[in-house]
């Protein structure tokens, strides 16, 4: 057992930083933030994972920043940087998108929010903000549109769980229950005017992300009473160690791992958030000539079929013991109580129910290539 | 957290119970709160040789992989099958969930380990447990 690692001093807090450290938290450093990865007294990681498929589970997720385009050419700014067509976008609805290099390839993945008629968020990842906003700084320098980084205006809280909504509503007037997936209201919320809430989220659940003033006062307070209230409908406050298990068995993508900056579009498997057809993009021209040449890999799921854990970073190899690929996201999936990973592999050994093996610590472990998401939430009936 | 008086620790987070020839050998519940839910063990066959300080074995909880060194060096003359399908016991009882027992070398070796004061001391100091 090797000594665990203490975060470094230098690490950004979130505004709910002292109250994770009184819940008595387990801390770790995450793309230079100090974050929870997990609590005790939710019972751990894996009870958090299972609040979040059958309850509904609390995320301090402040890390993630905030970039608002607003003018007149806000719309065309969007487009521009962007693969998804924002055009598409009513007032109130969001997408998810990403924005990429010239080459097709990853600056970060994206949630687009159109807010007004000529106003839209972008909501990115933590470890990617400062570069995420000097890219898109640069590069609507031409657009009539002004573009500010909000990032340090909001403390994220994510509710997520088929018990959410009723949790939420208890906070807010609006209608959340009437509230289609990946639309957003801006109304009254624990009596927070103008308070942004979207129902988005990174644990393949249904649920809700909001934005509230990052002041601290008001970021416990609102954490406070969700949490409180909370416990009649099962919530527990969750750590990133949840948050990884709930979004790798959905099969979502984290920067840095399933999509970079070395990472197209196309291997990524994003297909269906890139609107070629859209008029003009940065990176399309690189898609378009990536395509006419076709894959040289391709992301997949895999489910280990023999006794192992496949992790990030490992060997894939053919069953003849040739190297073909790598894991770029693998763990125990707590629900589905399977070992699974994403991993990166030739197309040619892409199929369902292909044969692998992942080296694990010099041995061989046989993997097959299953169908993602590996968990897809029970439709309402 | 209380260490068992009658155990021997690793600055790496192993125990070690010996009664004279055979020792048993387990993880810490200090390790054991500091990796999580526990998943996966990867433990030697019966007949293995051990060396003390080098790897024998890893423990998986759901968010990470660590190495086992072995506290002492022998023979591995039992392993705790229940293991496989229970890890989780390392959770509940870290300091009678046994991993291994091992037949010693040399019975000596042991004096160089940790006593459960000495090793309480350590932990606070690495850890602010």
């Amino acid at each position: 057992m090797p000594a665990v690692e203490a975060a470094t001093p230098a690490a950004r807090k979130t505004a709910l930083y002292a109250v994770h450290r009184q819940m008595g938290a387990k801390m770790v450093e995450f793309n230079g933030w100090e974050m929870p990865v997990e609590y005790p007294c939710s019972g751990g990681l894996i009870a958090e994972h299972m609040a979040v498929r059958t309850a509904v589970g609390l995320f301090d997720v402040s890390h993630m920043g905030d970039i608002r385009l607003a003018g007149p050419q806000a719309l065309a700014s969007v487009q521009h940087i962007s693969m998804n067509d924002a055009g598409r976008l009513a007032v109130g609805q969001a997408q998810y998108s990403a924005l990429l290099y010239p080459q097709g390839t990853f600056v970060d993945d994206v949630i687009v929010h159109r807010l007004g008629e000529q106003e839209y968020l972008l909501v990115i990842n933590a470890g990617t903000r400062e570069k995420d906003f000097n890219w898109v700084q640069e590069n609507t320098r031409g657009f009539d549109c002004r573009v500010e980084n909000l990032s340090d205006e909001f403390t994220q809280i994510a509710i997520q769980g088929p018990k959410a909504v009723e949790l939420l509503q208890k906070f807010t007037d609006a209608n959340l229950a009437g509230l289609k997936f990946y639309w957003l209201t801006q109304g009254t919320l624990c009596g927070l005017k103008n308070t942004l809430t979207a129902r988005t989220g990174y644990t393949g659940e249904d649920g809700f992300e909001i934005y509230i003033p990052s002041d601290e006062a008001t970021s416990v307070r609102v954490w406070n009473q969700l949490l409180e209230t909370g416990k009649a409908f099962g919530c527990v406050a969750c750590g990133l160690g949840a948050r990884n298990t709930l979004r790798l068995e959905s099969a979502l993508s984290l920067y840095g791992h399933e999509i970079s900056d070395t990472i197209n579009v196309w291997e990524a498997g994003l297909d269906r958030f890139c609107k070629m057809e859209k008029p003009e993009f940065i990176g399309r021209a690189a898609l378009e000539a990536a395509k006419a040449e076709g894959l040289k890999r391709t992301l997949v799921g895999l489910e280990m079929v023999e006794r192992g854990i496949a992790r990030d970073g490992y060997k894939v190899l053919s069953e003849d013991g040739r190297e073909t690929g790598y894991v770029t996201s693998g763990s125990p999936a707590p629900f589905l109580k399977r070992n699974i990973a994403l991993a990166y592999v030739p197309p040619e050994s892409a199929a369902h129910g292909s044969t692998l093996k992942v080296e694990i610590r010099g041995q061989r472990v046989g993997a097959q290539v299953v169908p993602t998401p590996f968990y897809k939430r029970p439709k309402k009936s | 957290m209380p260490y068992p008086a009658d155990l021997k620790y690793t600055k790496e987070h192993e125990w070690i119970k010996s009664d004279g020839k055979t020792a048993s050998i387990g993880i810490t519940s200090y390790a054991q709160d500091s990796l999580g839910d526990i998943v996966f063990v990867d433990l030697p066959k019966a007949g293995t040789e051990l060396a003390a300080g080098k790897v024998f074995g890893t423990v998986e909880s759901v968010k990470a992989v660590s190495d086992l060194f072995a506290p002492a060096s022998g023979t591995v003359a039992e392993v705790n099958g229940e293991l496989a399908t229970a890890p989780e016991k390392i959770n509940k009882d870290a300091h009678s969930a046994w991993m291994i027992k091992i037949t010693l070398k040399d019975q000596a070796e042991l004096n160089g380990l940790l006593s459960a004061a000495d090793y309480e001391k350590f932990v606070a100091e690495e850890g602010g447990h």
